[in-house]
């Protein structure tokens, strides 16, 4: 082997080495990489007991509700199998909204109700003028409306 | 074809052929740039859910983008300095570094200032693509503060290509963290299955400023190779006859 070539594979070698040591230590800390828990992982108990985590799901149609003269609030999220109801009082983001992504951090009450400390909006991947927003969503509302029914099979809260 | 590459790899003659090369990058890049803001800021119409604050990916998006083809360069001349003992591919790397860091701080900025009113934070700890982001500016630091703590410019070169070399593995985890685990940023838009996720009249302005970012930044990077390259040969016969020259240096 010439020493051009020798360098060829060592630079090769060290490159998926590199990738290797990478795959397997994400592999081995999987859990700790997820920004936040699904909302069936939540359904099914498979959530951090003892700390606070974050979970992530699209808040339910209709389910937000305000109470009178405070920030306080109480709303459902849904990854459109499972429901987890939420409690929160405090300031939201634009973004938040129904039918929105939004990621909330806090922790599970004995009941079954997550108690949010802080409520962060998601934003999707699409990008519209309102008015295209406004047609899509005719069609969509009479396309999803199956879905939302599929939503309750599973419930906590 | 070859010889044309192999003839353009040599210090001086590098040094010539930039000189015409940048302008031909500069200004269709300041061009597409000028019609790119124009259009993104007036033409394009407001988002149906963020308004008007979505056009700050016009900055964003191109700025995200080169932050990780600047390392490319990088690792890229790099490697091939260190397999083929390439000079000015060492060149290319040392050149790209500050303008890679540059773009990543833009990035990481200009994210920050419109996830505080949409996500409602300028920032999230333990998010893969913010963090990804983050250890990519550091990389660009610890390739800069490597090479400028070893005197010897070939020891330089080696022990920062290495660096670099070793910190790819994070650019492909910036681009695929959005996919692999969840995370508060959107997923891809422009190449998203289906087409891209967006209406005409706001893809054209940011196509537009993507390909004005990236030749702006080819102008920029010939640019530095240049001023690399005459540093680097600054005790070679070339460059002594091209100052002492009649036009300095031109």
């Amino acid at each position: 082997m010439k020493p051009r070539q020798q360098r060829m594979l060592a630079v090769g070698l060290a490159i998926v080495g590199v990738g290797i040591a990478a795959a397997l230590t994400f592999r081995a800390f999987d859990e700790n990489m997820m920004f936040f828990v699904e909302i069936s992982d939540v359904v099914a108990g498979e959530y951090p007991k003892e700390r606070n985590f974050r979970i992530g799901g699209l808040v339910v149609e209709d389910s937000i509700e305000r109470e009178k003269g405070s920030l306080a609030m109480t709303f459902r999220v849904t990854d459109m199998r499972c429901e987890v109801g939420v409690e929160y009082e405090g300031v939201l983001p634009d973004l938040f909204r129904e039918g929105q992504g939004v990621v909330a951090h806090g922790r599970m009450g004995n009941d079954g109700v997550f108690v949010a400390d802080k409520i962060l909006a998601k934003h999707d991947e699409n990008y519209m003028a309102p008015e295209v927003a406004e047609s899509l969503a005719q069609h969509v509302d009479e396309k999803m409306q199956p879905l939302q029914e599929v939503g309750t099979e599973c419930v906590s809260g | 074809m070859w010889k044309f590459f192999h003839h353009l790899t040599s210090p001086p003659h590098y040094y010539r052929v930039g000189a015409t090369l940048i302008p031909w990058l500069a200004i269709p890049g300041l061009a597409l740039i000028a019609y790119g803001t124009y259009a993104g800021l007036f033409l394009a119409s407001e988002d149906y859910q963020q308004g008007d604050a979505f056009r700050i990916i016009y900055v964003h998006v191109p700025a995200a983008y080169l932050s990780m083809l600047a390392y490319a360069f990088m690792a890229f001349g790099g490697g091939i300095g260190l397999i083929w003992r390439m000079k000015l591919a060492h060149a290319v790397g040392a050149a790209a570094a500050p303008l890679g860091a540059a773009f990543t701080f833009l990035a990481l900025v200009t994210g920050a200032i419109w996830g505080r009113p949409m996500w409602g934070t300028w920032w999230e700890w333990g998010d893969p693509r913010l963090t990804s982001e983050l250890i990519l500016l550091f990389l660009y630091f610890g390739y800069m503060a490597l090479r400028s703590s070893i005197d010897d410019t070939a020891k330089a070169d080696k022990a920062s290509a290495v660096l670099a070399l070793v910190g790819v593995v994070n650019v492909v985890i910036v681009h695929y963290s959005v996919e692999w685990w969840s995370s508060l940023h959107q997923g891809q838009t422009l190449f998203k299955k289906g087409g891209p996720g967006m209406d005409a009249d706001m893809l054209y302005p940011l196509l537009a400023m993507i390909f004005g970012f990236t030749l702006l930044f080819g102008a920029l990077l010939a640019r530095r190779i240049r001023t690399e390259v005459l540093f680097r040969e600054r005790r070679t016969r070339w460059v002594r006859e091209l100052v002492l020259a009649p036009e300095g240096g031109k």
